[in-house]
């Protein structure tokens, strides 16, 4: 951007005379965004807290009960299943469509003729409506008619259940997230590579650094910061974006074999009506978010390299 | 490399090139290599899409055929028109286009407003507001759904459009908010102090420069509201019990309990729901690359 235009950030003569009014102003721009946030985001927060402490079954008046849909949660055995298969499948599906979208992404950066296309093809998956491609997986994995085992079975092999067997229902999941899920991180690769200066690259090979050693030495501390954000947002964004994956094709089973974090939450709450456990089971969800945030950042001080930190 | 948009995100300026160097033979001896790996990459990833595609168009029954027929025979491209007649799939396509379109142009335009107002005005506490709305961004989104649905039931809410719609003409698009304010802070200020001295108000700024100034910001938040919407399941799942309101991706859920085993239908079903987003895509397909990178790369 250019840097010789005066810009909002730092008006050249702040006007004192102006501020009281432009702090009515200000209110009064941001009113929608407040009243909003305080009715759907805020307000629903801390009733979500209220309710996770009463004892409320929607058939009968609320009581008041204390810690009891913790102590519950702490010895439902469902509950550390469904944090065990969250855990597996986000866990596994984010780092390795990150690995995914960057090695397709260093190949698309070789100045490649049909990147464009190439591109397309790699980030359509994520454009499909999830309840289409889930329905489309469904059929894929049909275990009778389905295209994986009429592939397994020309070269050879005996046919799976696929998402119908409970060692193998999470892993299929998995697979499906590495079909659908790499556009996004790969388009954002694909920039972040034009951001590394081809000076950079030439210095290191001058030095005699080979191709990986300038991967490993050049590209990657340059991109690390943007590899570090995805991984965060998009682990915390599985937690969500699986409901509808998993809802549609296994709806959790078999066996409770992918029942994920989110989807055993929509049981409780909108199937069975158990609004207050529910409501702690949202909110352990809403901490391990945020533990989670907490954790990445204080990582992130260990390996990621933000491009002129020596200086600030 | 012509997608221009990306370089402009981080304002690069200089030459890129690959990882590897090397002499002008060992160049097209890897990109040979390349173009091998890469066209057996798309054809894994385009596999799903020709399936979907060729059991649409089967006859009843042929589809559950091992080992399955890839070119189906006949062509049965009637298939398509039963897909949208086996269930009241228009209707369906009605509720949705008024949830979609409703709310994706309220939410853009309220983001916008939010956007500049945390980008451009000053008022005290606007840095702490700023920060609770990035930080629902990172909230899923169930943990508000227990009382949001109370609260619905209580007020009449359920079984309207009104809990699909009104968050976002609220500002609920959290990115959308973050992107106009980036955008809202590159616009020099000049512009404000002008408009100020022939007696516009704030409201009037935003309306008449910023919003008309934001072009770009705009068409890549119409897509990605638009495409949030359509794709939307959880919340009509919740809140739209009532038959005649379900969207398409309700619809689609539907097809596969009340037909089961008429697989043909149901992937034609699924391609047709997939088709507005294609043609979307397609025709605007830079906006989507902006969005995604604007999105992304703020590590």
């Amino acid at each position: 951007m250019a840097t010789t235009v005066r810009t909002a950030v730092e008006p050249a003569h702040p006007r004192r005379r102006l501020f009281s009014q432009q702090a009515i102003e200000g209110y009064v721009c941001i009113l929608p965004w407040l009243i909003g946030f305080l009715s759907f985001v805020a307000g629903p927060m801390v009733a979500a807290l209220v309710i996770s402490f009463l004892d409320w079954s929607m058939l009968a008046p609320p009581e008041w009960a204390g810690l009891a849909n913790y102590q519950r949660l702490l010895n439902d055995p469902l509950f550390y299943t469904v944090v065990y298969n969250t855990a597996f499948i986000s866990f596994l599906s984010v780092p390795l469509q990150l690995v995914i979208a960057l090695v397709i992404a260093l190949g698309l950066n070789e100045r490649l003729s049909g990147v464009n296309l190439y591109r397309t093809i790699f980030y359509l998956p994520s454009q499909m409506p999830v309840v289409a491609s889930a329905l489309l997986w469904l059929w894929v994995f049909n275990p009778e008619f389905g295209l994986a085992n009429a592939l397994l079975n020309t070269i050879g092999l005996p046919p799976l259940r696929w998402l119908f067997d409970p060692e193998l229902s999470k892993p299929s999941v998995v697979l499906i997230t590495l079909w659908g899920g790499i556009g996004t991180p790969l388009i954002i690769f694909l920039a972040g590579l034009q951001g590394v200066p081809a000076s950079l690259h030439e210095a290191a090979a001058i030095d005699g650094a080979g191709a990986f050693a300038r991967f490993r030495h050049v590209t990657l501390p340059l991109l690390s910061p943007i590899i570090f954000f995805n991984l965060i947002i998009g682990i915390i964004a599985s937690f969500q974006a699986y409901f509808t994956l998993v809802f549609i094709t296994t709806q959790g089973g078999p066996a409770n074999s992918s029942m994920i974090f989110i989807l055993y939450i929509y049981y409780k709450a909108f199937r069975d009506f158990d609004m207050s456990y529910a409501a702690a089971l949202a909110w352990v969800l809403f901490l391990i978010v945020l533990a989670l945030t907490a954790i990445n950042f204080l990582l992130a001080r260990f390996w990621v390299h933000y491009e002129g930190a020596e200086h600030s | 490399m012509s997608a221009t948009v990306e370089t402009q995100a981080l304002s690069a300026t200089t030459q890129t090139a690959g990882v590897f160097a090397g002499t002008r033979g060992q160049r097209r001896l890897l990109h040979v290599a390349l173009h091998t790996a890469f066209v057996g990459l798309c054809l894994v990833y385009l596999l799903p899409f020709a399936w979907m595609i060729s059991t649409s168009l089967k006859l009843d029954g042929r589809e559950i055929s091992m080992p399955p027929q890839w070119v189906p025979n006949p062509v049965v491209w009637e298939n398509y028109y039963r897909a949208l007649t086996a269930l009241p799939m228009l209707l369906y396509l009605r509720n949705t286009l008024i949830v979609t379109v409703t709310a994706t142009a309220l939410g853009v335009v309220a983001a916008s407003l939010a956007g500049y107002a945390f980008g451009r005005l000053r008022f005290p506490g606007r840095d702490l507001m700023f920060g609770a709305c990035l930080s629902t961004l990172m909230l899923p989104g169930i943990v508000t759904m227990i009382p949001e649905f109370l609260l619905f039931k209580q007020i009449g809410w359920l079984n309207t459009f009104l809990p699909l719609i009104v968050p976002w003409a609220l500002g609920g698009h959290a990115l959308g908010v973050f992107l106009f304010r980036q955008h809202a802070r590159t616009i020099p200020i000049d512009f404000d102090e002008a408009a100020r001295v022939d007696g516009a108000g704030a409201f009037r700024i935003w309306w008449s420069i910023i919003l008309p100034l934001s072009g770009p910001v705009l068409a890549t938040m119409t897509i990605l509201a638009f495409i949030h919407h359509w794709n939307d399941f959880l919340r009509p799942l919740v809140f739209l019990l009532d038959k005649d309101l379900r969207t398409l991706a309700i619809g689609l859920r539907l097809f596969r309990s009340e037909y089961l085993v008429q697989w043909n239908l149901l992937m034609a079903a699924s391609a047709l729901m997939l088709l507005p987003i294609l043609a979307l895509f397609f025709a605007a397909q830079r906006y989507f690359v902006q969005g995604i990178v604007m999105s992304g790369l703020k590590g």
